[in-house]
């Protein structure tokens, strides 16, 4: 029997040209990939919803003489970047152009990874938002782990080519945040692309989102949870029934007896958490609230890969950084409701300063366009009360860390010979509020190109429709 | 007295200053006295006695002025609670005036102020007409203190998706039913006995809703028009000629469409630069509205509608240069314009002696994110660079916290 996450693997393989799912062969898949092939407790023997994704074939591309910066700890004056077949070839000071390299000339201009979002709700809240594009919350119940953003996604959201123009090249898009546990995330290139299929990153695997806090117990005030204390014990049910269920199916896949447990939807996603084949998005903001979600991972036996919005991961920093829990969160929000009011724009930097891991997240269709502004904001923030961040850690903020996130750190989110070729060509500094993207790659692709209008894709929605 | 007067002098000196109504001045020095800018210039002399402020290398510029948010009438916006700026007697509330639910003591007054943004416009919410704003210094213990006029700055009104309900649902009903507002408002004052002895037919306001809309007629204080859609804008500007208003357009996403038709109308715009979302309401929204519209010779304010975070003017500004706007332009657009419109040049907006001793002592570029404030003034009064968010910070930079 197949697992899920090899399934996907092999959507990957059999389309082909996907560059990633092809280089997983070959390079170090994500750690717990292989963890999750050698186990055989699945109750799905079936490919579920594979990538199409196929790497657009682009010449090789030079960029030369911009200042590089790599999210490993460089930042190359005068550097070169060769890329070709979707992948990084070569970065350095002496980076010889191969004959039939499309040669970009750097000068004055800066080079970074492609930008990671690890929340978004693009596709699942598309523009123009009216309701007939709210598809992000299924508050219809408290747990539904069933439903997958995928099956909301829009592709022709008008706001995916405004990301793509600020340089984003990844996302994760999640269901949204008034259930409990809200579903699974989608894990996407951002290309155009007439499904969702085609976007799906092959190997990803899938994100549980889960919320902790005022939203679900606003949402479900007259049915329950109403509570804090309601909100875990409807966690706890969850993960008991889908402890339950995986016995059962570990039973009937060791002897065959009978037929074959139900399939479960729900069940099966919160199985994949407990065998550690989907990663927990935890949205949650207060710290005591976080401290209660370790120990509910604790109890069974999983690991919340990040908590998502953590305004008060400050104050929990070292705690985050010994559990090896990211945090991803904003710049500077704060103050739209109770559990935001202590938000500080020195969180990120005390997180990074403690050693935990953070993530600078949209959560906006506008912020995402800007992903960089605001890891230079929180930056400089922590800079300027004293706090140590490197201009690659705050680099990392939006590229490295947020792959970390989404179990795809050895395939992107650095500028290594190797990697995907996601690469953003920037005016300026990219932590300069002055600098725009004037070039993105994605897997070698020139997906947008400021000055080149055949290089600038819109969506069916904005055809026809301005003057 | 002398004494005390001296106590309030305050030189600062050796800094690169942008006066805003000039061109920019190196090595420059502001002198406050009591509250007031004294003198700005290269040649200042510096009394005896003075307190004075070293910003060799620091670039000094007028406080900023924030004019799209709430700030002092929010808290927390999800606590009903704790929010003052929507009342919701009626959907014309022309007689709201937001002053007296300001909160001198919210933690967002700090927040902001710290950053280098010393005046606010803080703007009612609401329906067709919202009410009145007003014009606050971020500095005051009380709102009598804090106010930079007792009149309000300006009215405000929405021609959009947002007030179509107020109409019947229909945008044409919302621009009908506003000019019999303003013509009920006119019957109204022209024939006041009437009213009082019962002998007029049904207004479509309250007296007091007619009667707060007179210096809008009267062209004392300005209407500003929430509208985003190009159509809109058209019927606001036309609603505008028709009744002679002092118009100010906000929103205005497709302002950049019929940019030449604005500035010829004379009127000025409130942006949001990072704009850009294409809704019903907009879908012409895009970065370069603020700068298209600069160019084409209208005055343009800048703004950043998340009271929360209106320290964030610095970012939608340096984004409006990144798009297209001059850096001069942006900083206009966040001192001297704001001022101009809302009718307190005389005393706001940039550095002149006699002007109020609003200034800020940065590190470097305002709209830069490496840039930090040094020092900030609100009428003289060096304001502590601490906030709410800054104890939290000390309180936390060490972990376990001493409690």
């Amino acid at each position: 029997m197949r697992p899920l996450s090899a399934a996907l693997l092999l959507g990957g393989l059999l389309a082909g040209c996907a560059s990633a799912g092809a280089r997983s062969t070959q390079s170090p898949a994500p750690t717990q990939a292989a963890r999750a092939a050698s186990q055989d407790t699945t109750s799905a023997d079936r490919a579920q919803y594979p990538s199409t994704y196929q790497r657009h074939p682009n010449p090789p591309v030079l960029i030369r003489n911009a200042t590089i910066m790599t999210a490993t700890g460089q930042e190359i004056a005068g550097g070169s970047i060769l890329f070709r077949d979707g992948r990084i070839v070569a970065v350095g000071t002496t980076v010889e152009a191969p004959a039939d390299a499309v040669v970009v000339d750097g000068t004055g201009k800066w080079v970074t990874p492609g930008i990671i979002d690890s929340h978004s709700h693009l596709g699942v809240y598309s523009a123009p938002g009216t309701q007939a594009e709210s598809d992000g919350n299924e508050a219809t119940n408290p747990v539904t782990a069933e439903v997958w953003a995928e099956h909301s996604f829009w592709p022709q959201d008008p706001q995916i080519p405004l990301a793509i123009a600020g340089g984003v090249t990844t996302i994760q898009a999640l269901p949204g945040s008034a259930n409990l546990i809200g579903g699974r995330s989608a894990v996407l290139k951002l290309v155009p692309a007439r499904s969702v299929q085609e976007m799906k990153f092959p190997g990803a695997r899938y994100g549980l989102k889960m919320a902790c806090g005022e939203n679900p117990k606003r949402v479900y005030q007259s049915r329950g949870p109403s509570t804090r204390m309601g909100n875990m014990a409807g966690y706890r049910a969850a993960f008991i029934q889908a402890e339950q269920y995986i016995r059962r199916w570990d039973k009937w896949n060791k002897d065959h007896q009978g037929d074959a447990p139900q399939r479960d939807l729900k069940l099966e996603s919160l199985a994949e958490v407990l065998r550690g084949n989907i990663f927990v998005q935890n949205h949650c903001y207060r710290a005591d609230e976080m401290v209660q979600m370790i120990d509910l991972a604790h109890e069974f036996g999983f690991r919340i890969r990040s908590f998502h919005h953590a305004v008060e991961a400050y104050k929990i920093a070292d705690i985050l950084a010994r559990e090896g829990t990211a945090v991803s969160i904003w710049a500077d929000w704060w103050g739209f409701k109770e559990e935001a009011m202590d938000g500080i724009p020195e969180n990120a930097a005390l997180v990074q300063q403690a050693g935990g891991r953070p993530v600078l997240h949209s959560d906006s269709e506008s912020g995402i366009q800007r992903l960089n502004q605001e890891a230079a904001k929180a930056m400089y923030y922590g800079r300027r009360a004293g706090i140590q961040v490197t201009r690659d850690q705050a680099l990392r903020w939006f590229t490295a860390n947020p792959a970390w996130v989404l179990g795809l750190d050895s395939i992107v989110g650095t500028l290594e010979p190797g990697k995907m070729a996601d690469v953003v060509l920037w005016s300026g500094d990219p932590l300069s509020v002055y600098a725009r993207a004037l070039q993105v790659y994605n897997d070698g692709w020139l997906v947008y190109d400021r000055n080149d209008p055949a290089h600038q894709p819109t969506t069916d929605f904005s055809i026809g429709r301005q003057p | 007295m002398i004494a005390f007067l001296l106590a309030q002098t305050i030189a600062i000196t050796g800094g690169t200053v942008y006066p805003v109504s000039g061109p920019k001045l190196d090595n420059a020095t502001v002198l406050i006295q009591g509250g007031r800018i004294a003198a700005v210039g290269t040649n200042v002399a510096v009394p005896a006695g003075a307190t004075r402020i070293d910003a060799t290398g620091k670039w000094v510029t007028p406080g900023l002025i924030e004019s799209g948010g709430n700030i002092g009438l929010t808290e927390i916006s999800a606590v009903q609670g704790t929010n003052e700026a929507f009342q919701r007697v009626s959907e014309v509330a022309a007689s709201f005036n937001v002053a007296e639910g300001i909160n001198p003591a919210s933690t967002l007054i700090p927040v902001t102020r710290i950053e280098g943004i010393t005046t606010a416009l803080t703007w009612p919410t609401g329906q067709l007409i919202a009410g009145q704003g007003v014009m606050i210094d971020l500095d005051g213990a009380t709102v009598e203190a804090m106010l930079v006029k007792t009149s309000p700055a300006a009215i405000l009104a929405t021609l959009s998706e947002q007030s179509k309900d107020e109409g019947g649902g229909s945008r044409a009903g919302a621009a009908a039913r506003l000019r019999r507002v303003f013509t009920d408002a006119l019957e109204y004052s022209r024939r006041r006995p009437d009213y009082t002895r019962a002998q007029m037919q049904q207004l479509a306001a309250s007296a007091a809703d007619l009667e707060a809309l007179l210096p809008v007629l009267r062209g004392q204080v300005p209407l500003i028009v929430i509208s985003n859609r190009r159509s809109d804008i058209e019927t606001a500007l036309r609603i505008a000629k028709e009744y002679k208003l002092r118009l100010i357009l906000a929103g205005a996403e497709e302002g950049w469409q019929i940019a030449d038709k604005i500035a010829a109308a004379g009127v000025p715009v409130l942006v949001q630069p990072l704009d850009n979302i294409p809704t019903y309401d907009g879908l012409g929204a895009r970065y370069e509205n603020a700068a298209l519209l600069a160019r084409a010779g209208v005055k343009v304010v800048v703004i950043e509608n998340d009271t929360h975070n209106a320290r964030n003017l610095r970012q939608q500004a340096g984004n409006a240069v990144a798009y297209g706007m001059t850096w001069e332009q942006a900083l206009r657009a966040v001192t001297l314009s704001p001022a101009e419109v809302f009718g307190v040049a005389d005393r706001y907006g940039s550095l002149e002696p006699g002007k109020v001793a609003n200034v800020v002592v940065w590190t470097g570029d305002p709209f830069e994110f490496s840039t930090g404030v040094e020092h900030v003034f609100i009428r003289g009064r060096e304001i502590a660079l601490r906030s709410r968010q800054t104890e939290l910070m000390e309180r936390y930079r060490v972990l376990p916290p001493k409690y």
